[in-house]
């Protein structure tokens, strides 16, 4: 398992490169640099032309990357050129206030669809199995900042049961203040992923449980919540946890828009902050951190199959 | 098999057992007034082509017929006690502890995601309420009764890295470990190598002779039944066409399709040059002939008897009972013993 796992870190090495490169080949073409805007708008060619010197902006392209590359090697990403923060420090202010959101959207959707599907695959043309398909359409087609728009204004303006913005760490406020701010994010971000999820087990749950062990199970008198949560569920899980795995990516693109929504001072936010600003070396690291989480989520999976398909174990 | 005391009431009886299920054209009825009976400790073999239903006789005996797209009409009786009617409650108790079964495909009738061992234990924690530590050694012991060498070691292993014959033994050993008084085996040993499934055969065999077990034998192999049955019950096409012990059935059927049988049967018969074929292929459910249901294919059908008078079951001897409506008139070949 240990030979597994070092194995794939460093297959993720090359992905890592290749990925950093193609944002660095990017942000070179993009047109206007940070020297122009950190100079002003009233600065002359020969300020600009300086400011380019002093941000190094004007050495070769691959040397600019190597210089990058070697430092990002060790855990330096650079610094923000307008804040002049430290980018590895910045994004590790960031990056838990997203991962909590992420964390608590990722086990609501588990939660809700993964039942739901259940009760879907069990009861295959029932009005219970129509409901979910109806439902789970209709929830795909609502993008994120779309239902966090509607939540805040249902539950934290006319209710006024949760705050609509903002975020307070475990430490500051405690767990309900930290989960009070995160829960209607977390639904915002949460939905289209229940979504997805409900469909991917209810047809790798209807798969499983036309299976012969099924039968096998029925006929040995095992209980329906045995049967299907189980035998069936353990089977069907491969592709559920595959879809999970994909769904961190999800939960880095749509915290760029819900946290716009909730005013949270996440990774999301500190990205399109990035992005507006050309901060440079904050892009860089921003991508360079998403590459890694995402890399992370599917070893993580990986290790999971294992657990699950003992024919994929060594 | 033959020691075992006469017990007069049968463990299993079955009787005007009639299965219908939903098709786009309504309610179509695949399996028509069959019954049956089978002594405790006895062997019945349940023989037919595929489509003639003797699986779902078998599935409607467990009461796992799918329960919105079929209907049941008759009897099933087990001990003693009637299963058709009784809540689902109670008949999930009696799955696994007081009948056991198992299946063509052993390797894919086992789950391929828990170990073996856990296969079995779990049915004995379900039902005996056995700790955790206590029904592993209980599986443990079962697959070292169904000859798994090494059954400590092996209980821990994935079906995978069983070999067919091997996987059927765990299947067998995983429907007995409750003690049930049944065994179904629908064509436990059609999927395994000839050596294997001789290897099958006697390990049931052998069970069998240590406990009083009796096995509702499901197959459509003449030659496998000749080594398990005591008696043989015959189905073409939902229905029951003979019954017989399997000594007088072998020697003198007393129905067509039973002699067609035999004929077609090389192990039974010894030699592939006396082999011959029924002609045509068992009618789809739903499209059964007018008459005896097998007229269309019988070398001795008679017309405007055969294809028109409704067939039943009647009475030709002690313990014998066939469907043809010229049974008393007919003197057919058997196999030569």
């Amino acid at each position: 398992m240990l030979k597994f796992i070092s194995q794939r870190v460093l297959m993720a090495v090359p992905v890592l490169l290749l990925v950093s490169l193609f944002t660095f080949l990017l942000l070179d073409l993009l047109p206007g640099d940070a020297a122009v805007a950190i100079a002003g708008e009233n600065a002359t060619e020969e300020q600009i032309a300086l400011t380019r010197e002093r941000l190094g902006l004007d050495s070769p392209f691959l040397e600019r990357f190597w210089n990058w590359v070697s430092s990002a090697a060790q855990g330096d990403l650079g610094t923000s050129l307008y804040t002049g923060q430290s980018v590895t420090e910045a994004i590790g202010e960031r990056l838990p206030v997203t991962a909590s959101l992420g964390l608590v959207a990722l086990l609501m959707a588990v939660v809700v669809a993964i039942p739901l599907g259940a009760i879907a695959a069990t009861r295959p043309g029932s009005l219970a199995d129509r409901v979910v398909i109806s439902a789970t359409s209709l929830a795909m087609a609502v993008p994120p900042f779309v239902l966090g728009l509607v939540l805040v204004v249902v539950f934290a303006i006319q209710l006024q049961f949760l705050p609509a913005t903002g975020y307070t760490a475990i430490a500051e406020e405690g767990l309900w203040g930290w989960l009070s701010h995160l829960i209607l994010p977390a639904i915002a971000v949460a939905g289209i992923m229940a979504a997805e999820l409900a469909r991917q087990t209810r047809g790798a749950l209807l798969d499983a449980l036309s299976q012969s062990y099924v039968r096998t199970a029925k006929a040995r008198g095992l209980r329906p919540p045995t049967v299907v949560g189980k035998h069936a569920l353990k089977n069907a899980a491969t592709p559920i946890v595959t879809v999970l795995a994909l769904q961190i990516g999800h939960v880095l693109g749509a915290a760029v828009t819900v946290e716009f929504v909730f005013a949270i001072p996440g990774f999301g936010s500190l990205a399109v902050n990035a992005v507006n600003l050309r901060d440079v070396p904050l892009i860089q690291g921003v991508v360079f951190v998403s590459a890694l989480v995402v890399l992370a989520a599917n070893l993580l999976a990986d290790v999971v199959y294992g657990y699950l398909n003992p024919k994929l174990r060594v | 098999m033959q020691m075992a005391v006469e017990n007069p009431e049968p463990l299993l009886e079955v009787t005007g057992l009639s299965v219908e299920f939903r098709t786009e054209r309504g309610w179509t009825k695949v399996l028509d007034d069959v019954g049956f009976s089978l002594g405790r400790g006895r062997t019945l073999a349940l023989v037919g082509e595929s489509g003639s239903g003797k699986t779902v006789t078998s599935l409607a005996v467990m009461g796992l017929l799918p329960p919105r797209g079929s209907r049941l009409v008759g009897s099933v009786r087990l001990d003693g006690r009637e299963l058709v009617g009784m809540p689902e409650s109670k008949l999930i108790e009696t799955r696994g502890r007081d009948i056991g079964m198992i299946f063509q495909e052993p390797r894919r009738s086992l789950n391929p995601a828990f170990t073996v061992g856990e296969q079995i234990a779990e049915v004995v924690r379900r039902h005996d309420g056995l700790s955790r530590k206590d029904a592993w050694s209980r599986a443990v012991e079962m697959l070292d009764a169904v000859q798994i060498p090494e059954a400590a070691r092996r209980a821990r292993h994935y079906p995978h890295e069983f070999s067919g014959g091997m996987c059927q033994r765990v299947m067998l050993a995983g429907a007995l470990v409750c003690r049930p008084q049944l065994l179904i085996a629908d064509e436990p040993t059609t999927a395994l190598d000839v050596t294997v499934q001789a290897r099958m055969l006697k390990l049931m065999n052998d069970l069998q002779a240590d406990s009083d077990l009796s096995i509702l034998f499901i197959t459509h192999d003449l030659a496998v039944v000749s080594e398990m049955a005591d008696d043989v019950a015959v189905m073409y096409a939902g229905q029951l066409v003979e019954q017989a012990p399997i000594d007088e059935l072998l020697v003198r059927p007393q129905h067509p399709y039973t002699a067609g049988l035999l004929a077609s049967s090389p192990d039974v018969q010894g030699t592939v040059e006396r082999m011959r074929h029924i002609p045509g292929s068992v009618p789809a459910v739903g499209n059964w002939p007018s008459g005896c249901r097998f007229h269309p294919r019988c070398e001795y059908a008679r017309g405007g008897q055969c294809d028109s008078d409704p067939a039943v079951l009647l009475q030709v001897g002690r313990g014998r009972l066939s469907r043809c409506l010229r049974t008393s008139e007919l003197t057919l070949q058997g196999v030569q013993t």
